[in-house]
């Protein structure tokens, strides 16, 4: 059960048409998920991370979207080969997908247990009444304290937690999900909720043995939750393996240069300035076919500059796209 | 949590917070008051009526107001002035309210679906729409009276058509604002479709918008009418109409200036009310118009 694949995406290219020109937000992505796991998706502002989730269920805006090829198959089928039909009968029972904001994801002008219901009625056909129990047997699962009156509560009326916990328990109104994707859930939250809503996120994954796709740029929810890691940048897959081995073994000068930036890096106790990456994003429009990351890399080069380097598999499952790999780990030992 | 608790949170309704401001909002409570007012007149019509509003009394034709037991006087056929003011309240209501919603079913549905997809269908319908605007709009209500005949039901069709460019405008620009709101994704995310979010999620949230034009329309509608009739294109005699009532006194405005004045007072004073109650809907809704 373990090693079944339940989603892969295989050379996965996403454009988006703009005045400006072509930006390519996701180049050549490979990812796979496996039943009951939790894969993570890191990476900085604008790096392609929910560009490559709205791949998976179909949510690009077209256009200016446009998904230039690869294969998303899940559980055997190729999404984005179905109709709009297919799709929408997968999102909500088999995809389902909770945000950033919980404030503004839920709509203001409906009860939450009525939202909840909604959702019953439209993928399981069930009458108003037997929909909203289930609406409050949900809310109760997600460990909203009395349920039965949050039900009649308007969105405007939760806190943002609690907003958070409902949106997840609408994302759980099937009765036979298969991925969660949840894209940077605990952003807007503060740091004890976002805590609450992790335990809850696991625990839920388990009891229900469905695959979660977190998606994040905080380093301590991908050690927290995670078993394994993928860490993009500017639309490229830089470096892949378990939670383990990017934490202990870091090596793309990217990832490295994320792990050094953290405060809780032991190497700061006692220093007063934290480690930076230098320079800044680069432009996707102008980017051409190298390394991304090849301008604010300390090992980048003209053959960083020509092309974007082929994997080097370090270890079991543990692999980094950098033209310099030996060399990065070299100097990492010293 | 006890039970009447649970009830006090079912009751707790997002209305009770606007009734409150509208309560505490002078204008609209005064026009709520005369709204109420016509509208209380033109049910029970028939029971306040002193008289027939069809009853002619050729003796006492244009009698003036207060004397012969007639409080507003009679019209140049004897008909008591009151009782046909009272029905035209009636009568201007249900103008009001059909017109209205034709324009409103109508121009909803257009302006959500030219926004909702946008687009090719967007342009095209907009454009129509902008063919429709360039007409000047009465003449547009009149041409299609003069196509359909004229009568008082085709005048409110009139009304309501060349009213739906203005309606569908207000509902495309706010739904432009909430689908690309994270509840719309939200909501695309977890299975529902394109006219589940259209109709549950997108238009509920338009509301305000377009509860304001649709006040602040049934006025106008109740203003055109009234023209419409006094060109003799809505209603025909001898309907107690406040439009027609006017255009076929209108040569006794100085021999008899009441049947002429009054007609004109309650046409004012209607469509003040509903000029009253859209203005302070429009503070009440819109949270930046507040003071």
């Amino acid at each position: 059960m373990e090693n079944n694949i339940l989603l892969s995406m295989e050379g996965i290219n996403v454009h988006f048409h703009t005045r400006r020109g072509i930006v390519k937000a996701v180049r050549d992505l490979d990812l796979q998920i496996r039943e009951g796991e939790t894969l993570a998706l890191v990476g900085e502002s604008g790096c392609g991370k929910s560009v490559t989730a709205h791949t998976i269920n179909r949510l690009i805006p077209m256009p200016p979207g446009v998904i230039e090829s690869g294969k998303v198959v899940f559980r055997g089928e190729d999404i984005l080969k179905m109709s709009e039909k297919e799709i929408q009968a997968l999102r909500g029972t088999q995809i389902s997908m909770i945000f950033q904001e919980p404030m503004t994801s839920l709509n203001p002008v409906f009860k939450v247990g009525d939202q909840l219901a909604d959702v019953f009625m439209t993928h399981q056909g069930m009458k108003k009444k037997e929909a909203f129990a289930k609406a409050v047997e949900l809310l109760d699962m997600v460990k909203i304290p009395v349920p039965e009156e949050r039900a009649h509560s308007y969105p405007h009326q939760l806190s943002g937690g609690m907003r958070q916990r409902a949106m997840i328990a609408m994302a759980l109104a099937s009765p036979n999900p298969g991925l969660m994707i949840a894209d940077e859930p605990t952003t807007a939250l503060d740091v004890t909720i976002q805590a609450q809503i992790l335990d809850l996120l696991t625990d839920l994954k388990d009891r229900v043995n469905m695959s979660l796709l977190l998606i994040t740029h905080d380093m301590g929810v991908v050690a927290e939750t995670a078993d394994r890691v993928i860490v993009m940048y500017a639309g490229r897959k830089v470096e892949e393996g378990s939670v383990y081995q990017i934490f202990e073994d870091p090596s793309h000068p990217y990832t490295l240069g994320l792990l050094n930036s953290l405060p809780s890096n032991r190497k700061y106790q006692g220093a007063t300035r934290l480690e930076a990456i230098h320079g800044n994003v680069p432009d996707l429009l102008t980017l051409g076919d190298g390394c991304p990351f090849r301008n604010r890399c300390e090992y980048g080069d003209e053959s960083c500059d020509r092309s974007f380097p082929g994997a080097t598999v370090k270890d079991e499952g543990h692999s980094l796209w950098c033209h310099y790999a030996d060399r990065v780990k070299k100097d990492k030992d010293k | 949590m006890s039970e009447a608790q649970i009830k006090e949170i079912k009751n707790e309704n997002p209305l009770s917070e606007h009734w409150y401001q509208l309560r505490k909002n002078k204008t609209a409570m005064t026009g709520l008051v005369i709204i109420a007012l016509f509208i209380l007149i033109g049910i029970f019509a028939p029971l306040i009526s002193p008289m027939d509003p069809l009853e002619q009394n050729i003796e006492f034709r244009k009698t003036a107001p207060l004397t012969g037991g007639y409080l507003l006087g009679t019209d140049d056929l004897g008909r008591d002035m009151l009782s046909r003011l009272l029905y035209g309240a009636r009568i201007s209501m249900i103008i009001g309210v059909i017109s209205v919603s034709i324009s409103l079913v109508f121009g909803s549905a257009i302006g959500l679906i030219s926004a909702y997809y946008g687009g090719i269908v967007d342009k095209i319908v907009m454009r129509l729409i902008d063919i429709m605007l360039a007409f000047p709009y009465i003449l547009l209500t009149i041409v299609i009276v003069a196509v359909l005949g004229p009568s008082l039901m085709n005048a409110m069709v009139a009304i309501g058509i060349s009213q739906i460019p203005r309606y569908s405008r207000v509902v495309r620009a706010s739904v432009l604002a909430e689908k690309e709101s994270d509840y719309v994704l939200a909501e695309r995310a977890l299975g529902a479709g394109d006219l589940e979010l259209m109709f549950k999620s997108i238009l509920p949230n338009c509301l305000a918008p377009i509860s304001v034009q649709a006040t602040l329309g049934i006025g106008t509608a109740i203003l055109d009418s009234a023209a419409l009739s006094f060109l003799g294109l809505g209603a025909q005699p001898p309907t107690p109409e406040w439009g027609l009532m006017i255009a076929s006194s209108k040569e006794f405005i100085t021999s008899a200036w009441w049947i002429v004045t009054f007609p004109g007072i309650a046409t004012l004073l209607s469509v003040l009310g509903f000029n009253l109650l859209g203005d302070g809907l429009r503070d009440i809704l819109d949270p930046r118009m507040r003071d």
